[in-house]
Formats: structure tokens, C-alpha cells, sequence
């Protein structure tokens, strides 16, 4: 601001090139789009004709109306419960997981260990969730701890880097402050950085509580348990009644957890708003 | 309060044990449900199938045909992502300005339309979650039936679930920074698009193109998901190669996957300088 101010005429021309930039980012994006939608040459005119029309809503007729029998909702709910546990464990896990490797990808214990934290963060990450189970399952068995350890594993990759990023960008006086009053590394990293980090730490573990809620639902599809597992189990033998109560509950459980997160993260960060 | 001369304590001592006590009492449940027996994973049988299997990852398979395989599935795999993704956009985007709540008129003064606009944004929000609840597999399922099975069925099936999440997670981001100068802009009359493309979106542009890029870097691995109906892309390869327990294919395209997520990195700081 300063700056431009103080260069006076020759603030407009600054503008210039910068705009460049903009224009060719929009125009290659737009490129990218245009060749993926032309890559893949689906012909969506299908999905408005008459007979697939009727196809979709024979489909989706079939899951109406849902079982809403007392059994089959208590197992349901118990479904939803044991998404719920897996979702809440694995990123829990991942909290501490990704906190150990934040601080050497911080740059804390020099840069060689950064690199090799990043390496790993980013290879926790870009493995699909799917394939962290798929593998898990061989490790540990079928059943809702190889999710857990799935879920766990991959959220480390992500909540480390973001866990690492807030370190980074927190103000170092603090820290530099009771250092050099006398105190070691670990008290002044545990009363100085870690408050002023603490409350976006738990405002990202939320946000990837719901996302992984969304995924544990998913991952039963290979046998890691919760509403997934019950959900292929019911549509690979055609009882879209028994589907339609478990999406549902699934329903039910993402808008559950999403509003006691957003009411949570609005009590943690209240100076944004 | 302590009076003088009692030994020194942690105020919030208290506070705290009460806290770490009721997280125990909430996790015994939930680490017994989701099984969480950790000595699994050193149960000797166990360990030995799994390292067998890990042993095969080693080396990375290379071969021209496969390598030739690969490329197109990547290639499959992007299109299918950022065709989602763009998709997903087009549908977030209105859902999200409409359940924006900084951008309510009916908030500023007393406004006739204050109820009707509070029912839209409620919708607007009920409908986001819907989208988002139901996990891609299932749309994907419900599109095949007009599609055939392809890649079409899993472009519509990430854009309706993506679309769901990038507008709930645009609505937050809207809310979430300065608000006062699209209320300015109300108070003196602006539209409401002017009100959400002049004072919101220039302080939340980084974040909210940051968070695109994310997503596009989630669409990319859903295609794991994806590989389900039959919509090709690595996926289906993956899938394909751990089936017929091919550790060094597996290898090569979680290294794919690394280089993809690496990429989506990289174009998402791009993004962000510019926009700076």
C-alpha cells in the first residue's frame, strides 16, 4: 500500500502484467476444461432422453419407500455408531500423527528432516483412502479397525501439512521471548507456539472429522465395517428398500456432525467473524 | 480462590481433569467399536502376509506396455477430475450465494421479504447437504442407469457430490472473513451480485481458489471410487493390479498418484500468487 502510494504515477502500470498473469491462468483452465470434457466424449444428451429419464426414476422409485422396521433401523443407527467411532478414532489418530510430523516439516530439526516429512506427509496424502484399506485389510483383518488405521493413515498426510503450514506462519516472539529468558526448547514450544496454533489444530481435525465420516461410509466397501459395509452388502443383492434406510441414517449422521462441528469451530475461532 | 501463603496451583487444573476424564469416558466406546486392537498388526500371521505382499511393491513396474497403459489412465483419470470439477463449480457456485448469510438483505433492515429469504437459504443449505450425504458411489450407480457404464456416470457423480461440498465450504469461507464491506455495499443499495463479487470474493479469492484446487486433488483420488462403475482411469488399473497381486503395478501408480497430488500443489500456489 505504502509502496504504491509512495511511487505515486507509476502505480498503474504495476497492474498491468499482473492481469496478464490472470488472463492466461483463466484461459488455460478453460482449456483444461474444454479438453477434459472433450477427452472424455460423453454424450450427456442421454441423460435428458425420455427412456433413461425413466430408467434413473425406476431406479430411484426402487429405494422408496425405505425398511423402516424397528430391527432393521436399529441396525441402522448401530451402523452409523461404528461410522461414527472409526471416523473419530482415525482422525484423532491422525491429530497426533500429524503433530509428530508437523514439527520436522516446519523446519524445526533443520532442513534435511523437513524434506523428508514432506516426502512422507505428501505420500501419506496422495494415497487414495480406498487403497490405505484395501491394504489395511491385509494387515489387520476385515472389519472396522482396518478403516480406522485407513482413515488415520491418509488424514495424517493432510492434517500434518496444514498442521505444519500454521506453525510456520505463527509468530515467533513469543517462543523467542521464554527462550531467551532461559527456558529449553520444549517449555517454550509448549507456552508460546502451541496455544496460538491449538485453536486452528482443532478447527482442521473438525473439518476432516466430517469429510472422514463421509469416507469411513465409503471405505466399508471393502469390508472395513459401519453403514458402508451394510450398504454394499444391501445393494450388490438388490434390496434398495434397506439401502434407502442407510443412506438415511448417513444423512442423518453428515448433518449431525456437521453442525455440531460448525458450532464448535465458531466457538473456537470467534475473532473472524 | 486461594488464600495467601497456600502452596501455588494451576487455576485451571480443575478444568482440565474434568475434560481429560469425560474425552476417556467418550473414547472407551468409540475405540471398542471401531475394534481398535493395535497388537493385530503384530500377530505373526498377519505380519507375514502383509510383508510378503509389501515385498512385491519392490521394484515399480516399467514396462512399455504397461507404462503405455498407465499414461492413458492417468489421462482418464485428470479428465474425469477436472470435468467433475468443473461441473461441480457451476453447481456450487449459485447454491453457495444464495446460502451466503452475509449477503441477506433481510438482515441489514426490517424487510418484507426477511422470512422468505430466511426459508431460501435454509433450502439452499438442506439441498447442499443432500448432495454431499449421499457418497458419490451412489450417484454414481443412479447415473450408469442413463449413461452406461464409463466415464460419463463419474463426471455426474462428482459433480453433484463435490458440488454439494465446495458450496457448503465456499458459504463457510464467505462467512467467515470480512463482512463488513458487503454490508456496506448493501446498506447503500448494490445488488446482491455485486455485493458477493466486489467486497466478499476479493479478501476470500485465495482460500476459495486453494480450496478448488483440494478438491480437485480429492477428484483425482475418488477415482479409485470411480473405478466401481466401470469408469476406467487409474482406479480401475489399481484395482486390476491388486486383484491379480501385482505389488511393482500398484507401486508405479501410487507413485502416479504422488506425482498428481505434487502437481495439484504446485498449480494451487500458482493460483495463489496470482490472485495475491
Amino acid at each position: 500500500m505504502s509502496r504504491a502510494l509512495a511511487a505515486g504515477a507509476a502505480a498503474p502500470p504495476e497492474r498491468l502484467p499482473r492481469c496478464r498473469a490472470c488472463i492466461a491462468l483463466a484461459l488455460a483452465l478453460a482449456a483444461a476444461v474444454v479438453w477434459s470434457f472433450a477427452y472424455l466424449a460423453v454424450d450427456y444428451r442421454q441423460l435428458v432422453s425420455v427412456e433413461s429419464l425413466g430408467l434413473m426414476a425406476k431406479f430411484v422409485r426402487e429405494f422408496f419407500p425405505p425398511d423402516l422396521s424397528p430391527a432393521f433401523v436399529a441396525k441402522a443407527a448401530w451402523g452409523a455408531l461404528e461410522t461414527f467411532a472409526v471416523a473419530a478414532i482415525g482422525t484423532l489418530l491422525a491429530v497426533f500423527g500429524g503433530a509428530l510430523l508437523a514439527l520436522p516439516a516446519a523446519g524445526r530439526f533443520g532442513i534435511s528432516a523437513a524434506l523428508a516429512a514432506r516426502l512422507a506427509l505428501n505420500f501419506l496424502r496422495s494415497v487414495p483412502e480406498l487403497v490405505w484399506a484395501a491394504l489395511m485389510v491385509i494387515a489387520a483383518g476385515l472389519g472396522p479397525f482396518a478403516g480406522t488405521l485407513a482413515l488415520a493413515l491418509h488424514t495424517t498426510g493432510v492434517l500434518g501439512r496444514l498442521y505444519a503450514e500454521s506453525l510456520e506462519n505463527a509468530p515467533g516472539a513469543p517462543e523467542r521471548a521464554i527462550r531467551d529468558a532461559g527456558s529449553g526448547r520444549v517449555a517454550a514450544f509448549f507456552y508460546a507456539t502451541l496455544p496460538l496454533v491449538t485453536a486452528q489444530g482443532v478447527a482442521y481435525a473438525l473439518y476432516r472429522l466430517e469429510m472422514n465420516i463421509r469416507m469411513a461410509a465409503v471405505l466399508g466397501f471393502v469390508g472395513a465395517g459401519g453403514l458402508g459395509q451394510l450398504l454394499y452388502f444391501h445393494l450388490s443383492i438388490f434390496q434398495q428398500p434397506q439401502a434407502a434406510t442407510l443412506l438415511l441414517a448417513m444423512f442423518v449422521l453428515v448433518f449431525a456432525v456437521d453442525s455440531l462441528s460448525a458450532f464448535v469451530r465458531g466457538r473456537l475461532l470467534p475473532a473472524q467473524g | 480462590m486461594a488464600a495467601a501463603g497456600a502452596p501455588l496451583h494451576d487455576p485451571a487444573a480443575r478444568g482440565r481433569l474434568t475434560a481429560a476424564l469425560l474425552a476417556l469416558v467418550v473414547l472407551w466406546p468409540l475405540l471398542a467399536l471401531a475394534e481398535f486392537k493395535p497388537w493385530q498388526l503384530f500377530d505373526s500371521a498377519n505380519a507375514q502376509v502383509m510383508l510378503n505382499f509389501l515385498a512385491g511393491f519392490w521394484p515399480p513396474a516399467t514396462g512399455a506396455e504397461f507404462l503405455a497403459l498407465l499414461v492413458r489412465a492417468t489421462l482418464e483419470t485428470v479428465a474425469i477430475a477436472t470435468a467433475g470439477i468443473a461441473l461441480a463449480f457451476v453447481v456450487a457456485v449459485p447454491l453457495a450465494a444464495v446460502a451466503t448469510r452475509s449477503l441477506s438483505v433481510g438482515r441489514i433492515g426490517p424487510a418484507r421479504t426477511r422470512k422468505l429469504g430466511t426459508a431460501v437459504r435454509t433450502g439452499a443449505r438442506a439441498l447442499l447437504t443432500f448432495l454431499r450425504a449421499i457418497p458419490e458411489i451412489v450417484w454414481a450407480l443412479v447415473f450408469v442407469r442413463a449413461l452406461g457404464l464409463g466415464p460419463g456416470a463419474g463426471v455426474l457423480a462428482l459433480a453433484v457430490t463435490y458440488g454439494g461440498m465446495l458450496g457448503k465450504v465456499y458459504t463457510e469461507i464467505l462467512e467467515s472473513g470480512d463482512t463488513r464491506p458487503a454490508r456496506a455495499l448493501l446498506e447503500a443499495g448494490s445488488p446482491r451480485v455485486a455485493a458477493l463479487f466486489y467486497a466478499l470474493v476479493p479478501g476470500a479469492a485465495q482460500e476459495l481458489a486453494s480450496y478448488t484446487v483440494y478438491r480437485w486433488e480429492c477428484a483425482v483420488r475418488a477415482s479409485v471410487v470411480m473405478g466401481f462403475v466401470g469408469a476406467g482411469g487409474l482406479g480401475q488399473l489399481m484395482d486390476q493390479s491388486m486383484k491379480m497381486l501385482n505389488g511393482g503395478e500398484a507401486s508405479t501408480i501410487l507413485l502416479t498418484f504422488l506425482a498428481l497430488v505434487i502437481v495439484a500443489d504446485a498449480l494451487s500456489a500458482v493460483i495463489r500468487r496470482v490472485l495475491a
